[in-house]
């Protein structure tokens, strides 16, 4: 027998290993190497969370008691995955095209954004978890129970709940440590999902092997099985034809519904190609888990003592053979199925507690009290996430003591499944039918929700624990028609069937009335439109008609949410297409909407839209838009794209243009500025140095005075020196005739020497710098004096020209693949939009400072010593204060000379 | 809808992919029917008979799910060009080459 402690050992290994797995999947994700991560048989092996220990453990009890019915909970999404072509390819390609994070935020958006919609799904979505999330932390104890039974040695394992405790407990860390790494935009988790595949090999594998075992070891073989199926076969295992046709259809209904499978299946799919193998190898993968199942049960009845949990007959039969090892297989089966699917509940249940419920409640109270304010949204987004799984487990732990255990297991899992299935009406109303509306879906989910709380749920505790046995009898205030099994009379169906059938029927019809007697608004009709033919119009419709943003205001948001690097490269690309330099693409229509799809893909799209809509003052959708998209079938599509196409070249080409006429004009003003500029800067010393070369010239001067012309003189003179200097130092650079001395140099040494001798510009200033020492230990081959010129100049402009007091100086650095980027950050009011464009120009000084001396040729000369450093200098705007984004290549180019 | 024009005549390997896509699509129903059927049979015969049809039946499901799979996979690329009547001239000539052949 195994000895109760070696059971846990091994099962602390296996758990330890399913982390190596995940953190190894992580770092070949990290890295890229996603060929095999993101393959379908990876995928289909995924899917495989549909078989929790209800699944494991459970289907052999339900065949026991109701011989081949068990087989429907496998049958219903067989059906579905054969017919993928219908409907799971159109919801794959919605939930990538939309950036949908859950199956809350699929309704949600596909409603018209309306967050109430996404409120409802995840609450049922909730209520229905907790007692499926209790079932599988049941089943995990019960089987260790079953070990310590077993066990020479009596434990006291009385406390079930201690167990359950420490279960749940871990697998909130496992789901925290590897679910909210971050906030991917496509919400996918490479750990997670190669921890479930190889979950889901593992209980396979358990499975067959205790199946080969009872076919083959006790039985002789698959002929003489079936004679004793024949001979067990009892009264209970009649089939009834309603009873296993609704069976079949709650559970292709759960296979779509169910928050874990939808994540799984759309939000986690890479690829759409890999539908069509998971099509048949997942359908095939849920046949061999069910090959046995009534073997197992057969075996099982015949040889276990009458009134043995038929539950637990795939640990306990081997174990009562006395094969220890295999019993211990079995248990790793059945806690693979149970932890599997309680992870991915809880990713799942947290992301859409997290965007549908805590995400906006923050919008709005942060509105409330004014301003759109900064901080960083991801954190308090990641924070809440890891909240709501801690609190999805409590839940599942909660109802695990509330209901002390025991019903049978299958049981939950049905009831679990009618709930799910609420969601199905307006899910496939929204994917094929345009008239659905946000209405019909309220009500119906609603109404549908509603009933199945009275008639199933609620009964579901047991004769008078919640619903008294005179109300179940009797019906509430005596009403017969509205007793909870016996809805208006209809009480010759089981009470599932009951349930289900009065459920989603008045679901439907709700819906369809809700739906064909209201009106939707512009977005709704808009969404449903770019739902329903996903595949003629791609990724959607635009959503917004003008924009009134700021650019800059859109970006510091962006960067929030999705992440400094991320957002800037967004913005940065989106700028390159309108063809503008840049990190500011102007906020047009079609930006906006891959914008809010991209913040969508963190946040969710009510969210997304609700932010957006926040800075761009509202105005989404004009009937103009609606009537443009609309126009269907008016105009040839070709022709309009052909002069959509055309048009959009030509604002392109005069957006740049237009820019460039601006530069010039500017340009042309600031030189005649510079002209007179210059001869200012020169006259001035030179008029001096005159004036006082005079006075030297008389003979009866005092020593001290005659020193301290001279000294004047001097001064004056370097002055003027050094103006030629930088004139000389830009006329080089700009030609490439500098020679480079190229040597290995810490960034740390070189920010720490800037530092010091930008010290002397207005020394009377206190400056804060804001480093991360760590980050600087970046080593660089490149010609350090010049790159030190460039840093000096930059602090040097934000001691002389940043507003702010005190003045804050953030330096950040970071390795980009082969360049290394640093950004120089102030406090201050940065620079104005309008100059920004400018400020590397020759000769360009902001505004009129006259006590600050300089002629304007600093960052010009930055800007050429980075060309000619192989890297760039770029102004990175919406930072809260002018800053400056350094890329240096680590190693130098090679050049041509 | 808003697809524009469709061609009126697709080339044969268009034409067969469409109708492997409709078999996809009904092939659900099929599945229903064969998966249904030993429920109401009566009388209702003895579980093992139930159950060899049962299992027959899924296994057969899953091996014409595959096969269909395995034409529409490349499908779901090929699927948008398909719709366009360039794709179709390319077709054409294999079929004349088929045509001769």
């Amino acid at each position: 027998m195994m000895p109760f402690n070696i059971l846990l050992a091994v099962c602390l290994v296996y758990v330890i290993a399913l982390f190596c797995v995940a953190f190894l999947a992580e770092r070949r994700a990290a890295r890229g190497q996603l060929r095999f991560l993101r393959g379908p048989w990876v995928y289909t092996l995924s899917l495989s969370i549909y078989c929790t220990a209800w699944t494991f453990f459970g289907a052999v009890g339900y065949a026991a008691r109701s011989g081949l019915e068990f087989a429907t909970i496998y049958l219903g999404p067989t059906l579905v995955f054969i017919g993928w072509w219908g409907i799971l390819r159109k919801l794959v390609r919605i939930g990538r095209a939309h950036r949908v994070t859950s199956i809350a935020d699929l309704i949600s958006a596909r409603y018209g954004k309306s967050n109430g919609l996404g409120v409802i799904v995840t609450l049922i979505s909730v209520i229905v978890a907790a007692p499926y999330i209790s079932l599988q932390l049941q089943s995990v104890t019960l089987s260790f129970a079953t070990f310590a039974a077993q066990g020479p040695e009596t434990l006291d394992l009385s406390d079930h709940g201690g167990m359950a405790l420490w279960l749940a407990a871990g697998l909130a860390v496992f789901t925290i440590l590897f679910g909210t790494r971050n906030l991917d935009a496509n919400e996918r988790h490479h750990g997670v999902v190669m921890a479930i595949a190889v979950e889901a090999v593992v209980k396979l594998a358990a499975l067959l092997a205790v199946g080969v075992f009872v076919t083959w070891g006790l039985a002789e073989g698959p002929m003489d099985i079936l004679t004793r199926i024949e001979a067990q076969a009892s009264t209970g295992w009649t089939l009834v034809p309603s009873r296993f046709a609704g069976m079949t259809f709650v559970a292709a209904a759960a296979v779509l519904t169910l928050p874990r499978m939808f994540q799984v299946l759309v939000v986690e799919n890479a690829d759409e190609r890999h539908l069509a193998t998971a099509s048949w190898a997942f359908p095939a993968y849920l046949l061999l888990m069910s090959l046995f199942v009534l073997p197992i049960a057969v075996i099982g009845l015949e040889r276990m003592p009458a009134g043995a949990n038929p539950d637990l007959f795939v640990l306990t039969l081997p174990l009562q053979e006395g094969h220890g090892k295999l019993a211990l297989l079995a248990f790793l089966g059945g806690f693979s199925s149970a932890t599997s699917m309680v992870i991915v509940a809880a990713i799942a249940l947290s992301t859409m507690m997290s965007n549908h419920i805590f995400a906006p409640a923050w919008l709005a109270l942060r509105r409330r009290r004014g301003g759109a304010g900064s901080g960083d949204l991801r954190s308090m987004v990641l924070i809440s996430r890891r909240l709501c799984i801690a609190a999805v487990l409590a839940l599942g732990y909660g109802y695990y003591r509330f209901s002390g255990g025991g019903e049978a297991l299958a049981q939950v899992g049905l009831i679990a499944f009618v709930g799910a299935a609420q969601v199905l009406p307006a899910l496939l109303g929204g994917l094929f039918w345009r008239g659905a509306t946000r209405v019909g879906a309220t009500l119906g989910m609603v109404t549908g929700f509603g009933i199945w709380f009275y008639t199933l749920f609620l009964p579901s505790f047991g004769g008078g624990a919640v619903l008294s046995a005179d109300l179940m009898m009797q019906g509430p205030w005596g009403i017969m028609a509205l007793r909870p099994h016996a809805l208006f009379g209809l009480s010759g169906l089981d009470p599932l069937l009951h349930a289900l059938v009065w459920s989603l029927t008045i679901n439907a019809v709700v819906f369809f009335l809700g739906s064909g007697l209201s009106f939707p608004d512009p977005m709704e009709r808009l969404q449903g439109m770019a739902f329903v033919n996903v595949y003629d119009l791609g990724p959607g419709a635009k959503g917004w008609a003008r924009g009134q943003a700021e650019a800059e205001d859109l970006l510091s948001m962006a960067q929030r949410i999705l992440g400094a690097g991320a957002a800037q490269q967004f913005f940065q690309l989106e700028a390159a297409r309108q063809g503008k330099p840049g990190f500011l693409p102007d906020p047009t229509p079609g930006f906006l909407t891959a914008l809010e799809r991209e913040l969508a893909g963190s946040v969710g799209a009510a969210t997304a839209h609700a932010m957006i809509a926040q800075l761009t003052g509202g105005a989404s959708v004009t009937v103009q838009d609606l009537i443009a998209v609309a126009g269907e079938a008016a105009e040839s599509k070709e022709h309009a794209a052909q002069i959509e196409a055309k048009s959009e070249e030509l604002a392109r080409a005069a957006r740049a243009l237009r820019a460039a006429n601006e530069k010039l004009t500017e340009l042309a003003r600031q030189k005649d500025t510079f002209l007179g500029q210059i001869s200012h800067e020169l006259r001035t010393p030179m008029t001096s140095i005159r004036a006082f070369s005079e006075i030297l010239t008389e003979p009866d001067l005092p020593g001290p005075a005659r020193a301290q012309y001279a000294g004047i003189i001097h001064e004056e003179s370097r002055r003027l020196t050094r103006l030629l200097d930088d004139l000389l130092d830009l006329g080089m650079l700009e030609n490439g005739k500098v020679r480079l001395s190229v040597a290995p140099v810490l960034v740390r040494d070189l920010i720490r020497r800037a530092i010091e001798a930008a010290a002397h510009t207005r020394p009377e200033r206190v400056l804060r710098y804001d480093r991360d020492v760590n980050a600087e230990d970046v080593i660089l081959t490149t010609d350090a004096d010049r790159l030190l010129q460039v840093f000096i100049n930059l602090i040097s402009n934000a001691r002389k020209y940043c507003t702010a007091d005190p003045v804050v100086l953030r330096i950040q650095v970071r390795r980009d693949g082969d360049r290394v980027v640093i950004d120089v950050i102030d406090n201050g009011a940065g620079i104005p939009r309008r100059a920004q464009a400018l400020v590397f120009e020759k000769f360009a000084r902001l505004g009129e400072t006259p006590e600050i001396s300089g002629v304007g040729l600093g960052l010009a000369i930055c800007r050429e010593i980075m060309i000619n450093l192989g890297g760039s200098i770029e102004y990175l705007p919406g930072q809260g204060g002018a800053g400056f984004r350094v890329t240096v290549p680590v190693e130098p180019p090679v050049s041509e000379a | 809808m808003a697809r524009g024009p469709r061609p009126v005549f697709l080339a044969r390997r268009s034409y067969r992919r469409r109708r492997i896509m409709d078999a996809s699509r009904l092939l659900p129903v099929l599945g229903t029917l064969v998966l249904l059927l030993p429920v109401l049979w009566t009388p209702q015969p003895g579980p093992a008979t139930a159950a060899v049809w049962l299992f027959g039946g899924w296994a057969g499901l899953i091996a014409v799910t595959a096969g269909l799979a395995r034409h529409l996979a490349p499908a779901i690329e090929a699927e948008e060009e398909a719709l366009t009547p360039a794709d179709d001239g390319a077709d054409d000539g294999a079929n004349n080459r088929s045509g001769r052949g």
